[in-house]
């Protein structure tokens, strides 16, 4: 298998950067998700990778060798495109052999290794069929399935489940992460769906036009973020995010007022906080729970009953909308007044440009 | 929505007659071939037919020379321009710079110039080249005088294709040669036959540069035909005999490959 590295990578469209100098190490047998809002750059640098773009500036490095002039048949990687193109005029057999025959790989093994992947991905009914003959979940697999025959250094997937509906989607994410662990491969997945991001990455990278926002785990991620961009990126439904004061720096935290004067400490270290500045206070909406004597009032507004979960959308004092997310089916019904109090594990506070403030307390869970 | 009879009478009388017009001066070409010479210049429809006029047709002129030259100059011409055309319009689909729509326009553009502006130097070329009356030379000059149309449709084709498709061969190994071949010209099959037998029906009834870049030994059915319309005054019936024999192989082969050419020029419309 492979490590892949970015150096300092840039694409340029005439006068316009679109990638920004994206630097990466992707360790052996690592599965790296790309995510961020459309038109961020993940899927161009994705194509970077695989050389179907020029590399304008920096290094792109395959198991330590500089890749940037080589095609994208030499580099040894497979795709798997969100069209699936798979190549009409032939059967499953032959798109999934097709690598092969071009390798002048003899027909014997060439078949065994088709039906190896075809038992993998339980696609041997399918080989003779055309792909207009296959569903689109079908189709997906032949595109997987392609990609597994050739047993290519790194697998990169271009969306790959964002033709599929909502079940499938399910089952193929589960399915994804077992050919992952079976395959034992160094992978790159582009998404824009932070679920398919958190569910499957090893380590996220969270890309915003053309930039790296925040390298890590899901988990580092989601407890914390670098800045309001990741915090308001990953993690559904979204953090909550007030405008806030500073009030007071101490060693146990900083003391911040929202617009209403409701006044809550979040364990972050003060740096060069002053007091007065105006930042952003960040709260999961599993950090606020309703409590009859907490500092936040507000009205509920609308309930959604998932079952097992239940999200309040409350409107708080200060006219500001918050979501709080609370564990199994809560009663609390419209128009009732409510009182919230805030796990200050689930607090973030951000300054004026953005940047987070460093939390006081170690997540048990991240990084 | 079913269409009311009425509609559907005017359109199968308006496509008769339009149909029968077209094909009017053929059926009557072909009428007037089994006529006598007599009863070519009379307009009346009452004759008794006669195979004369293609006998002595025959016996003047070496049908069958004339015919193979149509089939090698006609073959090889549209050959030569799929050659270049292929590639050329692979590169214009797939790898556009700033110019290529520029160049396409241009490559059409020396459509609209009469051939007969280029008559001398062309002449003059060949003649220095050694190409005068040789099948080559009308090879090369059918080549070149269909390439544009042809680079034109197989671009048009080429651009139906989703550009995944290709990019997914070469992720899988595939080089330009192998792209092409393997997936690209597959999947436009259709297309490029179509543009093969329209070339192929040009250069078959390309009357100009044969007439004037060929006397006998490469000469194809066009000159044939024209060696027939003698000085010494018009004979109809032979005339329309050798006419007739001229045109029935690409009107059997028109037939026989309709479907295609229809299902080839219709492709991007109907889809």
């Amino acid at each position: 298998m492979a490590t892949l590295t970015l150096r300092d990578l840039r694409k340029n469209y005439g006068p316009m950067e679109v990638i920004k100098g994206v630097s990466l190490d992707v360790a052996d047998r690592e599965l790296v998700v790309f995510v961020g809002p459309s038109g961020c750059g993940k899927s161009t640098l994705l194509r970077m990778i695989a050389g179907l773009e020029a590399i304008t500036a920096g290094e792109l490095q395959i198991d330590g060798q500089r890749v940037n002039e080589l095609g994208p048949a030499d580099r040894g990687l497979a795709m798997v495109f969100q069209s699936y193109a798979l190549y009409p005029h032939m059967t499953v057999r032959q798109n999934m052999g097709f690598a092969l025959r071009l390798a002048r790989v003899p027909r014997a093994e060439r078949d065994r290794k088709v039906d190896e992947a075809a038992r993998i991905l339980q696609l041997e009914p399918y080989l003779d069929r055309r792909p207009k003959d296959l569903s689109g979940g079908q189709r997906q697999r032949v595109a997987i399935g392609r990609a597994i025959v050739r047993q290519p250094r790194v697998f990169l997937f271009d969306e790959p489940l964002s033709n599929l509906d909502a079940a499938l989607r399910g089952q193929m994410r589960i399915e994804l992460s077992r050919l992952h662990e079976e395959l034992n491969a160094t992978m790159i997945y582009v998404t824009h769906d932070q679920v398919e991001a958190m569910t499957l990455a090893d380590k996220i990278v969270v890309l915003q036009a053309g930039r790296v926002e925040q390298v890590g785990s899901p988990l580092d991620l989601y407890h914390r973020p670098e800045n309001l961009f990741v915090a308001g990126f990953i993690g559904s439904p979204q953090m909550n995010m007030l405008p806030a004061t500073v009030q007071e720096a101490g060693p146990s935290g900083l003391a911040v007022a929202l617009a209403s004067g409701t006044r809550i400490v979040a364990p972050v270290a003060a740096g060069s906080a002053n007091q007065g500045d105006s930042v952003t206070l960040g709260i999961r909406p599993e950090g606020l729970r309703l409590d009859p004597d907490g500092p936040i009032g507000g009205e509920v507004r609308l309930a959604e009953r998932l079952g097992g979960l239940t999200l309040l959308h409350v409107t708080i004092e200060d006219g500001r909308q918050v979501t709080v997310q609370i564990e199994g089916s809560d009663l609390t019904r419209p128009h009732e007044t409510v009182r919230l109090s805030v796990n200050p594990v689930a607090c973030h506070v951000f300054d004026q440009s953005g940047r987070a403030f460093t939390h006081l307390l170690k997540h048990s869970l991240a990084a | 929505m079913q269409d009311s009879l009425l509609q559907r009478v005017t359109t199968a009388i308006t496509g008769w007659a339009v149909a029968l017009l077209l094909f009017f001066p053929i059926g009557w070409m072909v009428l007037t071939s089994f006529k006598t010479e007599g009863d070519a210049v009379k307009s009346s429809l009452a004759f008794t037919p006669t195979l004369a006029s293609y006998g002595e047709v025959l016996a003047r002129a070496d049908y069958l020379s004339f015919a193979l030259n149509s089939v090698v100059v006609s073959v090889g011409g549209t050959v030569l321009a799929l050659l270049f055309a292929i590639p050329a319009a692979y590169s214009m689909a797939f790898h556009p710079t700033a110019r290529t729509r520029g160049t396409l326009l241009w490559m059409l553009s020396t459509k609209m110039l009469p051939p007969v502006g280029v008559l001398v130097p062309i002449y003059l070329l060949f003649r220095t080249a050694g190409l005068l009356d040789s099948r080559i030379g009308l090879v090369l000059i059918y080549a070149l005088m269909n390439l544009p149309i042809v680079v034109w449709m197989l671009f048009t084709f080429y651009k139906e294709v989703p550009n995944d498709i290709l990019e997914a061969g070469r992720m899988d190994g595939a080089r330009v040669f192998s792209e092409v071949w393997h997936l690209l010209l597959p999947l436009t099959m259709p297309g490029v036959a179509s543009t093969g037998l329209l070339s192929l029906i040009l250069c078959w009834n390309e009357a100009f540069w044969s007439l004037n870049l060929t006397s006998a030994g490469a000469a194809p059915l066009t000159t044939f035909i024209a060696s027939f319309s003698s000085p010494e005054g018009l004979f109809f019936a032979k005339l329309s005999a050798a006419s007739t024999m001229a045109v029935a192989p690409i009107l059997v082969f028109g037939w026989f490959s309709q479907r295609q050419l229809v299902r080839g020029l219709t492709f991007g419309a109907v889809k």
